[in-house]
């Protein structure tokens, strides 16, 4: 893989967005979400729309196919044209007729875009139903066909299969033909992969960059990942708070970002390139877990019984100041280990040692007192902070569970708060005065307020912005020099494993293929999947912090 | 999305507050809540309002139409109507409230329970649906008839059925909330489990509860009026607007006012609290708010 390199200036101009700006509706006075985008797709042409969460790159897309919700944004002023033609001066009957024939788009979550009880391949049919005026058995053809070339499997099949029994990689690929079944001169993608797994993604990506090479499509890339920028992008957009900072040729951005903000946010991308090995620890593992399985089982008194393995056979050691890392796809079982370790479900084989106590079948009045040692961040900060209650009751629960003094709990709240960098009146506010990666970092500080041994940390920055990310993983990295926590760090996120974990264990439904170092596991990978993993990991060829090619 | 969320962060009394004005749900609240503290004064100051001694007999008296001694006439025993209709306003709005408060107390509790604790969910929630078939009237009149008819017994018949109910819509918010993360985050912070159900998880059941109340209170004190029209609720000598009715039925064509006086109380009163709920729930689900302009 490497950078693509095509010229387009000769390319007739399929979408052109000359100085948009969109506002709050009704409110003139407010400043405007989007302050003058401009730029141009080309026929054939891949743009990338990058930039994070509030950047305005969903509102351009929205714009752009007349779905901005109505009572809440309006464009204010500027110009879309569609083949020379001003989207914006058309009816909403006018654009409804366009939408489907000449522009498409496909989301992020396939399965809440696509009607759960219709079956998919009446759901594409409908589209030919609505714009065209062909006989049954030709529109069968054509929907046949246009599945066909998002590569399904056993079409005919899938064409009477409802979205619940598909995959999600089959479902983004049922959009995509819903999408490009007409043919349209212009393919809006807003984060069409985040929700997917990393190899599903690398197949979707290389489908539509095949599927835009056969039929000439302008493709209009929103994503927030800069790998698959690397991957996809002829030319780049770079977003912030509702402005263009930096347009060139993909080259040119990844190369030599004039734009500071540009700038921080290629290096905040953590590298593929595992970081450079610490040295063991000598002392003995704090948690080791052996043989370490959960079965779920279900089937009422009568039925049938049915079991699902979500994990087994899962062994590891981890000493103090050490991280862990547990990666894989969704449904590997990390998240059932986690929770396991936890002990917010009790494992149905193995042990778990804690400071080489078993603690896999304790009860919970048992479990109480070793409950300190362990602590755990979760993925979403938005649900992990209790909304009704302000940031000093949060931080101080678990010390005032564990009879420490009220002042004493507030003195570390206090000290903590200073740590992940918030002000001390935070501690009088409630979590929805705070930003997504403020929260996370709450939720940090909650968790080392009882000085833990060990921190489990699922998907901890999964659902935050780059350059968050970069700054929680710093915390933990600080936390960790600090105080000598152990970590847990589950995600599955390559490039985030390769700079905050020692050791890696790659785990596929629900096993392990593979543990070792993470320099050995990610430069050397032994197991196939493995192998997999690292070769769908997006932009993997490129090096965004040293702005050159990773050479191998 | 952003602007969802953090509406639905807020503290629930802010939520109400900023939710219900004229402006987002129209006067109608607005009037419902004038009109029924106008009800509550005139019944809970009653002793103080009435004319006439509610429960003093005046043969000389009877069926009169409403005169300067008596405001709205008097009723089959020469008794006078509005002391008594304030005065059985007091009574009914008291068993509304009072069935409210214990199916909520109750049904809150066996609710937390049983959508936090899988093993009892199961016996729990069968036991509730036996309390569902019952209808409360025959509950009403096997209790009646076993413990005579007292204000205890009637509260008592309007609750057994409502409390299912709650404990269904509690069971429901435990079990979505039990999930969340900060659940799961307060078991690792070692917080036991009554800190979990009374702290974590009872807080997201009262803007529901708010509104299940209302409309407790409501169906609460149109069932006594019922018991009581149908004889089986409370004797006479503690007058409530259901058995002033069933008392004036028999004189309804002489002197309609003393069904239609206390119907019409009873009736503002239960429309306007309905009226209130509704402004209530619409107040504090973010998802029934109209999109303000």
């Amino acid at each position: 893989m490497k950078l693509r390199d095509n010229d387009f200036s000769a390319a007739p101009t399929v979408l052109e967005i000359r100085d948009l700006v969109v506002g709050i509706a009704g409110r003139a006075g407010l400043p405007p979400v989007l302050k003058g985008v401009s730029f141009d797709i080309r026929r054939g042409e891949t743009v990338c729309l990058v930039g994070e969460s509030g950047s305005g790159k969903s509102v351009t897309s929205l714009s752009t196919m007349g779905l901005l919700p109505k009572d809440a944004l309006a464009v204010i002023s500027g110009q879309i044209r569609l083949n020379g033609q001003d989207l914006l001066a058309l009816s909403p009957g006018q654009m409804k007729q366009r939408r489907a024939k000449d522009l498409a788009m496909i989301f992020q979550e396939p399965m809440t875009a696509l009607n759960p009880v219709m079956k998919v391949g009446a759901q594409i049919t409908e589209v030919l139903d609505l714009h065209t005026s062909l006989g049954a058995a030709e529109k069968r053809a054509r929907v046949i066909d246009i599945m066909k070339q998002v590569h399904l499997p056993d079409v005919e099949r899938i064409f009477e299969s409802y979205p619940h029994q598909l995959s999600g990689g089959q479902r983004q690929r049922i959009m995509i033909a819903m999408a490009l079944i007409l043919e349209p001169s212009l393919l809006i993608a807003d984060e069409p992969t985040t929700a997917l797994d990393v190899t599903t993604q690398k197949q979707i990506l290389s489908l539509i960059a095949e599927l835009q090479a056969r039929h000439g499509t302008a493709v209009l890339f929103i994503t927030h990942d800069m790998g698959v920028v690397a991957e996809i992008a002829d030319r780049v957009c770079v977003m912030r708070h509702g402005e263009i900072l930096e347009t060139g040729t993909i080259r040119q951005v990844l190369e030599q970002p004039r734009h500071d903000y540009a700038q921080a946010l290629l290096s905040a991308v953590p590298s593929l390139v595992p970081r450079v090995s610490r040295p063991d620890a000598v002392a003995a593992p704090v948690l080791v877990a052996k043989g370490l399985g959960k079965t779920y089982r279900s089937g009422s008194l009568l039925g049938r019984k049915s079991e699902v393995r979500a994990s087994y056979d899962v062994g590891f050691d981890l000493k103090p100041g050490r991280t862990l890392g547990i990666v894989g796809e969704s449904g590997s079982g990390k998240t059932t280990v986690a929770r396991s370790i936890m002990r917010l479900i009790e494992p149905t084989e193995g042990q778990i040692l804690l400071d080489g106590d078993d603690i896999a079948h304790l009860s919970s009045s048992q479990m109480k007192p070793r409950r300190r040692k362990l602590q755990v961040v979760f993925q979403d900060p938005y649900r992990s902070l209790n909304p009704r209650w302000t940031i000093a009751q949060s931080l101080t629960e678990g010390p005032l569970n564990y009879g420490v003094p009220y002042a004493e709990a507030i003195a570390e709240a206090k000290r903590l708060l200073g740590v992940i960098s918030l002000p001390e009146d935070a501690l009088r506010r409630y979590p929805h005065q705070f930003s997504g990666g403020q929260r996370q970092r709450i939720a940090i500080a909650r968790a080392v307020m009882l000085r833990p041994d060990v921190l489990v940390a699922d998907e901890a920055v999964s659902a935050l912005d780059v350059s968050v990310q970069a700054q929680v993983l710093d915390l933990l990295d600080e936390l960790q020099r600090q105080t000598g926590i152990a970590i847990v760090f589950i995600t599955h996120d390559l490039r985030v494993a390769a700079q905050i974990c020692d050791d890696v264990l790659v785990m596929q439904r629900g096993a392990v293929v593979e543990q070792g170092p993470a320099g050995r596991v990610l430069h050397d990978p032994q197991h196939e999947y493995t192998r997999a993993l690292i070769a769908a990991a997006p932009g993997r060829f490129w090096d965004f912090a040293a702005r050159k090619p990773l050479v191998a | 999305m952003a602007i969802d969320r953090s509406a639905a962060d807020k503290p629930f009394l802010l939520r109400l507050l900023s939710g219900i004005s004229p402006r987002s749900t129209g006067l109608g609240p607005f009037i419902a809540a004038f009109m029924l503290l106008a009800v509550i004064g005139l019944t809970v100051f009653s002793p103080w309002i009435a004319t006439h001694d509610p429960l003093a007999m005046d043969p000389l008296m009877r069926l009169k139409p409403p005169s300067e001694a008596h405001l709205l006439g008097t009723d089959g025993y020469g008794r006078d109507l509005f002391s008594r209709m304030i005065l059985g306003g007091r009574i009914s709005l008291m068993i509304g409230v009072c069935a409210a408060v214990v199916a909520l107390g109750l049904g809150i509790l066996i609710g937390l329970l049983a959508g936090y604790f899988r093993a009892a969910d199961a016996v729990i929630m069968r036991a509730m649906d036996a309390l569902m078939a019952m209808p409360s009237i025959l509950i009403a009149i096997a209790l009646v008839a076993l413990n005579g008819p007292s204000i205890g017994s009637v509260v008592m018949a309007i609750t057994i059925p409502e409390i299912p109910r709650v404990v269904r819509l509690v069971r429901s918010v435990v079990l979505t909330v039990r999930e969340e993360p900060y659940v799961e985050a307060a078991t690792a912070l070692g917080s036991s489990t009554a800190k979990i159900l009374f702290r974590h998880l009872l807080p997201n059941t009262m803007a529901p509860m708010i509104v299940q109340g209302t409309y407790i209170i409501a169906s609460a004190i149109l069932t006594e009026a019922l018991l009581s029209f149908l004889g089986a609720g409370i004797s006479t000598e503690i007058p409530t607007w259901g058995n002033i009715m069933a008392e004036g039925r028999q004189f309804f064509r002489i002197t309609p006012g003393i069904i239609l006086w206390p119907g019409l109380l009873l009736t503002i009163c239960v429309l306007s609290i309905n009226l209130i709920g509704d402004a209530a729930r619409d107040g504090l689900d973010p998802r029934m708010k109209k999109r303000e302009a």
